[in-house]
This record gives C-alpha cells, sequence and structure tokens, in this order.
C-alpha cells in the first residue's frame, strides 16, 4: 500500500553551511523499523533530485525512534551566501515529509 | 551541594522574543537564567559595529532588558549567563554597571570572558603553523585572509564556571557555545570535574533542548503543531538538572506552549550531524545514548546521556566579506500567474545579458509554487497569484545595483497584472560568509575578569 511519510512520522530540518540535516521521527515507536526499512540513503537521495546536489548521509538513532539525514549541497552555498528563500533549509523537513513510500500492508497496524 | 537547579531558556537568537526573558524570571521560580546571542555570522556584524564606535560590539538589545529584569534578578538572586558580549564584552559589562547605577542596586558581580577574539594574532598564529583551513571545504585560508572582519575561538563552560566561582552574578561573554552557557551552572553547582564525561555530556544535551528558546517547547513543532496550546504566549523551555546528569524539561506553569516527548526530540534532530559526535570544546555527547520519558504535563527526563574525552582543539569562526546581493519580489496575478512571472524573469535576464553585467549567480523562484519544494513542485490548477523572487550575487557591486534599477521597469514594460514593488529600487547587501576552522586548546586562553559595582 502506498503511504504518505507523514502519516508515520514528523519532522524538523535546519543548516549547517551548505548542509542541510533533516531529522525525522516516528509517530509511534512500531514505526521506526518502517522508516528504518523504507526511509533507505538511496529513497532520499531520489527524492530530493533537483534539491541536493551532493551525499547523503544517514544515522539511526533508535534510542528517539529517529533517523537523522544530512543532505550536502542542498542550499545555494549556504548561510548568507545563498540565494535561496529558504537558504536555512527550514522547509527540507516538509519535502520529506511529502514522499511516498510503497510499504508491505502487514508492517502497519490497524490503528494507523 | 543543591539537589537540583532551574536553568531557564531567556533567548534562542538574535531578536527572539522579547517578552521570554520577562517571563522566565517572573513567571515561577529558576536559579539561572541562558541566553543566546550569537548565530555563525553575528560575530562580524558585531565586529563593523565596533569598527565605527568602539563602545558598540555587544548585543544592544540587552541593555533596556536588563533595565527591566535586573530588579527580578538582584531580588530572586537570579544568575544571567549569556554570550551577548559579541565582540565587546567589557562594553556591554560598562553598559549593565550604568544601568545598575540608575536602579540603585549595589552589590551586583559581574563576570567576563575575554580572549575569544584573536583577529589581530591570526597571522603571528599562522607564522607559528596554525593553518586555519576551512573545516568544511579544505580551502586555504589565504584565499579569503584579506577580507577577513572577524575571527573568535568557541570557549566552552569552563571560563563561565571561573566567573561563577569568583561571585559573578551576571556573565557575559564573546563566542562561547550555546551549550556551555546551560552546561556552565551546572558545573559550577554539583562540583562536576573536567573528566566527568558522562556528566558534561548530559550538560551539554541539557543546552542543546534550551538553546534555540522556544523549539523546544511547542514553537516550529511540526508533529502537532494545532494541538499546541496558546502559542501567544509560549514558555521557553527549562531545564531542571540533578547532580548525577539527570535533566527535566519543563516550562512555568501558567504559561502556553507544550514540553513533551516530541517536542523534545525534535529540538534534540535539530541541526545535528553525526549523533555520536557531537562535539563541544567540553565533551563529545553521544546522542544515541540519550533517554526520554514523560515524567506528566510538561515534564520530561533526559537520562542516560554518554560522553567521551573533549578534542584537543577550539572551533574557530571567522568571517570574511564576499561580494554583494541583492533581491526583489513581484506579484502576479491569475489568469496565467506563473507564465506570467516567468515571463517576466526571462525578460529580466534577457535585459541584463544585454548590459554585460557580471553575476556569480541569478536565482529565481516562485513564492507560492516552487520556493520550498524547486522541482519537486506539484501544479495544482490555476493560481490566485505567484510571487517572483530573483536574488542575484556578485563581487561587482556595479552590476548588484544596475540589477535593482531593472526591477520597477518590468512592471509597465512586462506581463500584466503585476504588483507588489514597493520600498524603492533594491540595494547591495554585503555578503558577510561564514569560514569554520580549528585551532589547538594550547594556543589560546581563556581570561575570566570580575567585578563589583
Amino acid at each position: 500500500m502506498k503511504i504518505q511519510l507523514i502519516e508515520i512520522a514528523h519532522a524538523r530540518s535546519g543548516d549547517k553551511g551548505d548542509t542541510g540535516n533533516v531529522g525525522v521521527i516516528a509517530r509511534r515507536p512500531e514505526y521506526y523499523s518502517l522508516l528504518v526499512k523504507y526511509l533507505t540513503v538511496e529513497k532520499v537521495k531520489e527524492h530530493f533530485r533537483g534539491i541536493c546536489n551532493g551525499n547523503v548521509e544517514l544515522y539511526e538513532l533508535p534510542n528517539l525512534g529517529a533517523l537523522n539525514f544530512l543532505l550536502h549541497k542542498s542550499l545555494g552555498g549556504g548561510g548568507t551566501i545563498s540565494l535561496k528563500n529558504d537558504a536555512q533549509g527550514k522547509t527540507l523537513s516538509s519535502v520529506m515529509l511529502r514522499m511516498e513510500l510503497e510499504i508491505e500492508e502487514k508492517h502497519l497496524n490497524s490503528e494507523h | 551541594m543543591k539537589h537540583s537547579i532551574r536553568i531557564a531558556s531567556g533567548q534562542g537568537f538574535w531578536g527572539d522574543l522579547q517578552t521570554a526573558p520577562l517571563d522566565q524570571v517572573r513567571k515561577g521560580p529558576i536559579d539561572y537564567m541562558m541566553m543566546d546571542f550569537l548565530a555563525e555570522v553575528t560575530m562580524s556584524i558585531l565586529q563593523k559595529q565596533k569598527m565605527k564606535d568602539s563602545k558598540l560590539g555587544y548585543a544592544k538589545d540587552l541593555i533596556p532588558l536588563f533595565e527591566e529584569i535586573l530588579p527580578d534578578v538582584v531580588n530572586k538572586n537570579i544568575t544571567v549567563i549569556t554570550n551577548g558580549g559579541g565582540v565587546n564584552p567589557l562594553a556591554c559589562r560598562d553598559a549593565i554597571f550604568s544601568v545598575a547605577k540608575k536602579l540603585g542596586i549595589k552589590g551586583l558581580k559581574i563576570g567576563v570572558v575575554l580572549g575569544d577574539d584573536i583577529l589581530n594574532e591570526i597571522d603571528s598564529f599562522a607564522a607559528r603553523g596554525i593553518a586555519f583551513d576551512n573545516m568544511e571545504s579544505d580551502a586555504k585560508l589565504a584565499s579569503i585572509r584579506s577580507n577577513l572582519i572577524s575571527a573568535n575561538v568557541y570557549f566552552g563552560a569552563f571560563p563561565i564556571v571561573e566567573a561563577l566561582q569568583q561571585g559573578a552574578q551576571i556573565v557575559i561573554t564573546g563566542r562561547t557555545t550555546d551549550t556551555g552557557l546551560t552546561l556552565a551552572p551546572m558545573i559550577y553547582e554539583f562540583g562536576w570535574q573536567k573528566s566527568d564525561w558522562d556528566k558534561l555530556a548530559a550538560g551539554t544535551v541539557a543546552g542543546h533542548i534550551l538553546e534555540c528558546g522556544g523549539q523546544a517547547s511547542g514553537g516550529n513543532f511540526s508533529a502537532e503543531w494545532k494541538s499546541v496550546p496558546d502559542l501567544a504566549h509560549i514558555g521557553f523551555p527549562i531545564a531542571e538538572a540533578h547532580p548525577d546528569g539527570r535533566v527535566v524539561i519543563t516550562k512555568h506553569e501558567n504559561t502556553g506552549g507544550l514540553v513533551s516527548e516530541a517536542t523534545v526530540k525534535e529540538q534534540l534532530l535539530y541541526e545535528i550531524g553525526n549523533p555520536k559526535n557531537y562535539i563541544t570544546p567540553d565533551c563529545i555527547a553521544d546522542f544515541t545514548s540519550i533517554r526520554l520519558k514523560e515524567l506528566g504535563s510538561n515534564r520530561v527526563e533526559v537520562s542516560g546521556v554518554k560522553g567521551r574525552a573533549a578534542t584537543e582543539t577550539y572551533k574557530v569562526s571567522m568571517a570574511y566579506f564576499d561580494g554583494y546581493t541583492s533581491f526583489s519580489t513581484l506579484t502576479y496575478a491569475w489568469p496565467d500567474a506563473l507564465e506570467k512571472a516567468k515571463k517576466a524573469d526571462e525578460i529580466l535576464r534577457t535585459r541584463l545579458k544585454d548590459l554585460n553585467l557580471s553575476f556569480d549567480e541569478i536565482r529565481t523562484e516562485y513564492l507560492g509554487f516552487d520556493s520550498c519544494f524547486g522541482p519537486l513542485a506539484k501544479s495544482s490548477g490555476e493560481m490566485n497569484e505567484v510571487v517572483m523572487r530573483i536574488g542575484v550575487r556578485s563581487h561587482d557591486k556595479n552590476s548588484v545595483e544596475r540589477f535593482g534599477k531593472e526591477i520597477a521597469p518590468l512592471i509597465l514594460t512586462g506581463p500584466p497584472s503585476v504588483t507588489g514593488f514597493a520600498g524603492g529600487r533594491p540595494k547591495p547587501s554585503e555578503v558577510i560568509a561564514y569560514w569554520p576552522s580549528l585551532i589547538p586548546k594550547t594556543a589560546v586562553t581563556p581570561k575570566v575578569v570580575v567585578e563589583e559595582i
């Protein structure tokens, strides 16, 4: 079944120079394994094509039920150099949460 | 030793909610208030102010703020710690002393942390083999040396601890880390040692949660933003710290906002890199060790934090002049709003090209359509209106100035139903760029001065 990431996760994003960071947090503890399984570096890199012009790095924080993505070369040079309206990557979280994922139904419980 | 102390967040950045520090000292009990004023390029802005007037160079907002809160601070014995001293902490201190005099307050001790400003010593450091390569791009300092505006070492919590030990009730620093402002009172009150890595990491994590003000207590909260109560009167976060490193994040009663596991998690994930290596001058904190537990309404316990030994280097924050930018916007209305805006962009670019101007970059975004989503933006039928936002960047000031003269003519010589041009021709702004690098800790020594009025 197709779901949108926002149904199972929330997120906050920000900047470090020209790198955007997007923290993606499972809405329920049991959704964390879904994030790990479906929200891969490859999937995120593909989703952000045209926005992220560098590597994508992924770090896992199982204690918080969260993943941290670093999207390099995503902010038009970053900081004061950037000509982007969102030079600080504050809305990269929205871009992330809009992603559609094709997941196996058995992974979602009936309460979803 | 106290069983716990309450450390309040008063400002998350320079220009943050003006009533927040007032609420923190008035709406409930606190022992300490930390206020973070410094973003990455703030020091260069302050450096420029100081060059024009040797009495400036700090966060001027602090002075009217202290006029309001100083009586509360003194009467309730609250200690205030801030990095708003910028590039001139001594002038900041003197201005606060003047406020104290005016209010008839005596016996106030203010501590100042100095020694972070190394702008005048860069070349002598370089001669001793400290390269100051850009730690993100590996570029050499020589490429920007002549355009350097400011250079400041990020100090940690321990110079503040020294000021507290000398009895300071207000501590003013320059480029101290955001997290150090929160960690320092814990070290001081609980007698933590320089090698208590887990505890230092716990205090650092608390500092990360407090350093962006309301972002930990319901502001900018993506999970359930509609359910956050009374954001108009948001209570900024407070860390209740314990000697064993356990911290409870909360806020004053009868304030708006929300402290929950989810709001704290979002702030923990904000602007971090590798979560196992959160590096500060004081320690390396491991964010994958953090345990969160909701203890009740607006109370979240943070525990289990592990830390490792600090590195041998301080981070240095430099800023340099890097050309000019200018921005302008025009609003296009239905019908064909987006098509019109795109046509206007095409016409403008043709004219700029005909003028043989020199730009490093020209960027056009369409607000209401793609400025956040870029190529992922979805067309969803007719648009009521769209804002064309165009920015240029160049090292040639004349080109940027000329760009500003090409916007208004589009209104009468371009596509129809256009408005929103106000405020005159856009002017060039200087670009102050950021240059992060490292310096061995042995090369610089923080200096602490405490004086009483």
